[in-house]
């Protein structure tokens, strides 16, 4: 065999066992470019999914820095003991499977004029475009005493699912009938607002069956129920009259241990539950994308692509939300359409879509069975350059039935399935 | 003498058709009809392939899709949330949707 020839196969070979290697599914088109997610949350993890199904040969590659996927949602049925962690736990197999070059880390810095994520294993990953679901951190500062409460476990927050949601189910099965359970609530925006007071409820209920002295404290930082407020009301009085208790304008100030200081009282809980206030990710302030109310990332909302980055889209609860727009899994999960179809668009060079759409369906489990759901619909204005709500769409359920109870757990297993294969 | 006139007839209609094509894709994505359905698969599945108590969109006739769809919004066929979130959506919109998850497989 002539040496070209024989240097041709070879290339031929190696140039197939890459593309094997990189999960391309149209091997006869050139690359569009190379995009790296950080986060495999709703946002994150879609959007991998979506530039592999939308973006034919793409090359993706999702950093995420636990080895599985534990949904938010539907975990405060695991807190009430109506679910176990396996129910809410996932793999990112499938993501694999499509093509997505998964791998499990932390990432150490963005180099954003270079377009290179550094991960503390010393990788480089360069990048065409970068696509930033970071989610949220906390907000130590506001409340004294917080962090080494959190650090010696007197406290949870739970308000990322995990370890935190088993310490906190932990905390309530070894609390003894008669004592209190306290979960303060932060001053809005803050990730998923119905979800504390979901959690009061799905508490109260496991109260109720197992320790019926025991109390729920829910201190709300705001004036109100921020969400299915009417809802929530009725729930409170109906179901769980007698052992939850509801305070407005009750903002946590400090905390010594496992005691709640407020304005004008202190309250001791037996099971403290501080859902601390909020802010980007810590990943977006690192790579000096925060810029709204030193708190959150401004967005282009056409493309998800970050006001002071071009180049980094940024999506779900670390962006500064739209009017009306909900910090929610669901939305995470549409801002990640969104941002897939404009980053396959922008590498091709073509015009995104002028006109995107995105809406939002939460369900909130008011008892183990009965739930309630909030729903909008968001159009792009073009004039305002941000999304609004469609007037006359929307709106809350009529009444909690245990029909929306199946409909909220046929929700998690199909946004699981879109979000992750 | 006949190639020369439909030389002077095909040049105009070449220059109208990438104006109006070009003038298209301004106005509305080619990708439209996919994007907005993708805003259901949240719930509905990915290209309408739901799973357990959702309904499957993925191979429903367009029509069928389109006359559900009018139906949760004038309020007449019972909703929990359908209604509410049929009534975010245009006719356009909805003819577009139903077109895609037409086209889609159905998978049970």
């Amino acid at each position: 065999m002539d040496p070209g020839r024989r240097h041709l196969l070879r290339t031929g070979a190696a140039l197939a066992t890459s593309l094997l290697a990189s999960g391309a599914s149209r091997s006869s088109e050139p690359s569009l470019g190379r995009v790296v997610v950080v986060g495999g949350g709703f946002g994150g993890a879609t959007a991998a999914r979506y530039l592999r199904l939308w973006g034919g040969n793409i090359h993706v590659t999702l950093v995420e820095r636990n080895p599985s996927f534990a949904s938010c949602p539907m975990s405060n049925l695991v807190l009430g003991g109506y679910k176990q962690m396996g129910d809410i736990t996932r793999t990112y197999d499938s993501l694999s499977a499509l093509g997505v070059h998964f791998v499990q880390g932390e990432v150490l810095s963005i180099d954003v004029p270079g377009r290179s994520v550094r991960l503390a294993d010393g990788t480089a990953l360069p990048y065409d475009r970068l696509i930033l679901s970071p989610g949220i951190d906390f907000i130590y500062d506001l409340v004294p005493g917080l962090l080494p409460a959190l650090a010696g476990g007197q406290v949870v927050h739970a308000w990322n699912a995990g370890a935190q949601t088993l310490a906190l189910r932990q905390q309530l099965e070894a609390m003894p009938d008669g004592g209190v359970f306290a979960i303060t609530i932060p001053k809005a925006p803050y990730r998923c607002p119905p979800g504390p007071y979901e959690r009061a409820c799905l508490v109260a209920s496991y109260f109720r069956q197992t320790k019926p002295k025991s109390k729920v404290l829910v201190l709300d930082a705001n004036p109100e129920i921020q969400s299915k407020k009417a809802l929530f009301e009725r729930a409170f009085a109906q179901y769980h009259a007698g052992i939850l208790e509801y305070w407005p304008n009750a903002e946590l100030k400090e905390v010594d241990g496992n005691l709640a200081r407020l304005e004008f009282e202190d309250v001791k809980a037996d099971v403290l539950n501080v859902v601390p206030p909020q802010r980007a990710g810590d990943l977006a302030r690192k790579a000096g994308l925060v810029n709204v109310n030193q708190r959150w990332v401004g967005v282009h909302w056409l493309t998800m692509e970050s006001t002071v980055a071009p180049g980094i889209h940024v999506l779900g609860d670390a962006t500064f939300s739209a009017p009306q727009m909900p910090k929610s899994a669901h939305m995470a999960n549409q801002h990640a359409k969104v941002a897939a179809a404009a980053v396959i668009q922008l590498l091709q060079g073509e015009p995104v879509n002028a006109t995107p759409m995105v809406m939002n369906t939460c369900y909130s489990f008011i008892t183990p069975t009965d739930a309630i759901h909030v729903a909008s619909v968001h159009q792009y204005d073009a004039s305002e350059r941000t999304y609004k709500t469609v007037p006359g769409s929307g709106g809350v359920s009529a009444a909690a039935s245990p029909l929306e109870g199946r409909y909220a757990h046929a929700w998690a297993e199909n946004i699981w399935a879109d979000t992750l294969g | 003498m006949a190639a020369i006139e439909a030389v002077r007839v095909c040049i105009p209609a070449i220059l109208l058709t990438g104006a109006l094509s070009h003038f298209a894709a301004l106005a509305q994505d080619i990708h439209l009809a996919r994007n907005l359905a993708a805003t259901c698969a949240s719930c509905h599945g990915t290209n309408g392939e739901a799973r357990g108590d959702m309904k499957p969109l993925a191979g429903m006739a367009a029509q069928q899709l389109r006359q559900v769809f009018a139906e949760f919004k004038s309020g007449t066929r019972p909703a929990t949330v359908m209604h509410q979130i049929a009534r975010g959506y245009t006719e356009e919109h909805i003819g577009l949707i139903a077109g895609y998850f037409a086209a889609q497989p159905a998978k049970r």
